[in-house]
């Protein structure tokens, strides 16, 4: 039998002690990230994570749910994303197949046919039904920002009350709230009404030491000198007034890429080679290539 | 752990603090920040930094502000509540509110009413620019009434409709509830939803005379359009002005203006400003589609070349590109600037906004995509 998530919660007594956990499950978390997972998990609000594409967002919550060895179910948010694709939705074909069924065998009481079609087993759960039935679990609602503002009004009354009612069949309540994390890149304004449900933290890339240690811990067999190297030249890039700047993910491709074709060093050859990893915006790589690879490895 | 009263009394006086300086940190952010610290140290400034932070602010905007007040709070200053910014600016800036008020009670109330039609007909003609206080006034009420509704777009949301395509979750409920008949088959349709409109309105010292006319129509933007307006100032910094023009009141929403831009009348880097612009919002979603207003004079002090690229840029993300320009009702005008030369072949619609007609008519152009103006 698995412990249940809110006791796991309950045994990390501090902030402090959340990151040498997330540590334990590879996220190096800062101070401001671990407070704010902490008060997410003891206070059970949800975690409204803002920041750049790539500073880590997604990975918080896969991480939390791992420490909390909890699945993690995921709502990936986009433009038209109504109830029945959140929520739950009835199989209509097997309902017209089990009425055909009921029809050809003859049966002739009509209230028992209609509550049998809607029973249980012709229901299909969405993620967000899902995840009131699954305890525990973590919810990530990803890039709320792409859907549209229906849906977070929607979103406001499960997040507040963590019921669903179903009209044919009563309501599902859930029976230890998931852990919510929702993400947005910031493309349009969320509500307001939404955030105060929330807790909010906004990301900040790593820092330099923080971003070689991941570079070290994701992926060993890059050097502590080109991890070095690597997050040194991201770090240029992204002061750089770049269409696209690098996120923690683009630092590993690059890092990746290099120990891939056996650099030991990051040279303006090598860099030349695989800028592709780094940067994927073709202005980005003719602005930064005109000024000189020299220039952006300089140092480090 | 400390005195409760007095922790609890210190968090409200600091929450204040916040507010004033434009954190939307109202009661129940702070019961929730409250709330926070019963799990963590509150005598851990660091923990009251987190706690304050995660739960009072919403918007990378407010965190630099929370991080001054957390400094001037917490660093042995007595708490002051930040001084709003200087009324002169808000008068410089927003003179309509203020100036008729002055000469008497509700003197602003009945000047429209004994306006004849026939006097509003030569005021929709004449340039903003050189209004008297009492005639500003009747201008500003008429542009908070013009509906700059956007025109609409298809989504990928699906609708009832008569016509369409099949919708198999509505005929299969009918079919159920008939007993498994086939009576008839339900169809639906994309949805349609208004357009996304942006204003940007050029705040610089050349465009004094109309900003605030300007900055009007684009709270009637903003208050029309539903969630679906974004309206921002330009001159030497870029400014979200949605949140403080969505008030309801007109007044209300210019005063909340002034004291959120914070370089009237300065200078123009208009080409710089777009490009933050597009950095920032633009790449991101908010201009992608869009109907995008410029409100400007075109004068650049800065890179015209820039200003060109950037106007490029944003012709490929938007739907389509109006520049408003309060000077070319001027006889003779012809756009000869070196920004407005080299913003022209990337905008779909040039026209004035020197007018209440000229603003009209840009209203109506926004809401239908009208001709050519």
């Amino acid at each position: 039998m698995t412990q249940p998530a809110a006791d796991r919660a309950a045994e990390i007594g501090s902030p402090g002690e959340l990151v040498g956990r997330l540590d334990a499950h590879g996220y190096l978390a800062d101070e401001g990230a671990a407070t704010a997972a902490f008060l997410a998990l003891r206070m059970r609000r949800p975690l409204f994570l803002e920041g750049d594409a790539g500073v880590g967002k997604t990975a918080l919550a896969t991480t939390l749910a791992r420490l909390l060895d909890a699945p993690l179910i995921r709502l990936q948010c986009h433009e038209g994303l109504d109830a029945a694709q959140a929520l739950y939705d009835w199989d209509f074909p097997r309902q017209l197949l089990h009425l055909r069924a009921a029809e050809a065998a003859g049966t002739a009481d009509p209230d028992r046919l209609e509550a049998e079609l809607y029973d249980r087993r012709f229901l299909i759960a969405r993620p967000l039904l899902r995840a009131l039935e699954t305890a525990p679990s973590v919810l990530l609602i990803d890039e709320i920002d792409r859907a549209d503002d229906e849906f977070e009004a929607f979103l406001l009354e499960i997040l507040s009350d963590f019921t669903i009612t179903i009209p044919e069949l009563g309501t599902v309540a859930a029976a230890e709230p998931p852990v919510v994390v929702l993400t947005s890149n910031r493309t349009r304004e969320v509500h307001d009404a939404l955030k105060r449900r929330c807790l909010y933290h906004w990301l900040e890339h790593p820092s330099h030491r923080r971003e070689v240690e991941i570079i070290r811990r994701r992926l060993p067999a890059v050097s502590e000198r080109l991890a070095g190297r690597v997050a040194h030249a991201v770090r240029h890039l992204r002061a750089d007034d770049l269409l696209k700047p690098p996120g923690v993910a683009e630092s590993l491709d690059w890092a990746e890429a290099l120990v891939t074709l056996g650099a030991r060093d990051l040279d303006p050859a090598t860099a030349a080679a695989t800028l592709g990893a780094v940067l994927k915006h073709r202005d980005d790589q003719r602005r930064v290539t005109a000024r000189g690879l020299d220039a952006l490895l300089d140092g480090g | 752990m400390r005195n409760t009263t007095e922790t609890l009394e210190t968090i409200v006086a600091f929450a204040r603090t916040v507010r004033a300086a434009g954190v939307g940190a109202d009661p129940e952010r702070v019961r929730t920040m409250v709330r926070a610290l019963d799990h963590l140290d509150v005598l851990d400034p660091s923990d009251v930094y987190w706690a304050g932070r995660l739960t009072l602010c919403s918007d990378p905007a407010d965190l630099p502000r929370y991080d001054r007040c957390f400094a001037a709070y917490f660093s042995g200053d007595t708490a002051r509540v930040p001084r709003r910014p200087p009324s002169v600016t808000v008068t410089r800036s927003a003179a309509v509110p203020v100036a008729p008020r002055a000469d008497g009670h509700g003197g602003e109330r009945a000047d429209p009413r004994t306006a004849t039609a026939c006097e509003t007909e030569v005021l929709r003609r004449r340039d903003v620019g050189r209004l008297t206080a009492a005639e500003r006034a009747e201008v500003a009420r008429l542009i908070a009434l013009l509906d700059t509704g956007a025109e609409h777009r298809r989504t990928r949301r699906y609708a009832p409709a008569a016509t369409g395509r099949v919708d198999p979750r509505r005929t299969v409920r009918e079919v159920l509830r008939n007993g498994g008949e086939v009576s008839a088959v339900r169809r639906r349709a994309r949805r349609t939803r208004p357009r996304r409109v942006v204003i940007l309105v050029d705040v610089s010292g050349s465009m004094s005379p109309y900003a605030d006319a300007l900055l009007r129509f684009a709270h009637a933007a903003v208050r029309s359009g539903g969630r679906a307006a974004e309206a921002f100032s330009v001159g030497t910094r870029l400014t979200r002005l949605t949140r403080e023009l969505s008030h309801r009141d007109p007044g209300t929403a210019m005063a909340a203006v002034a004291a959120a831009i914070p370089d009237w009348s300065g200078g123009t880097r208009l080409g710089v400003e777009l490009k933050e612009f597009l950095d920032r919002h633009g790449q991101r979603g908010t201009a992608r589609g869009a109907i995008v207003v410029i409100a400007s004079d075109g004068w650049e002090r800065g890179d015209a070349a820039l200003l060109g690229a950037q106007m490029a840029r944003l012709g490929r993300l938007a739907h389509r590109v109006v520049w408003a320009n309060p000077h070319k009702a001027r006889p003779g005008y012809e756009p000869l600037t070196a920004g407005m030369a080299a913003a022209l072949p990337h905008v779909d619609h040039f026209v004035a906004g020197h007018s209440l007609e000229a603003l009209e008519r840009l209203a109506t152009l926004v809401r239908t995509g009208g001709p050519r103006a």
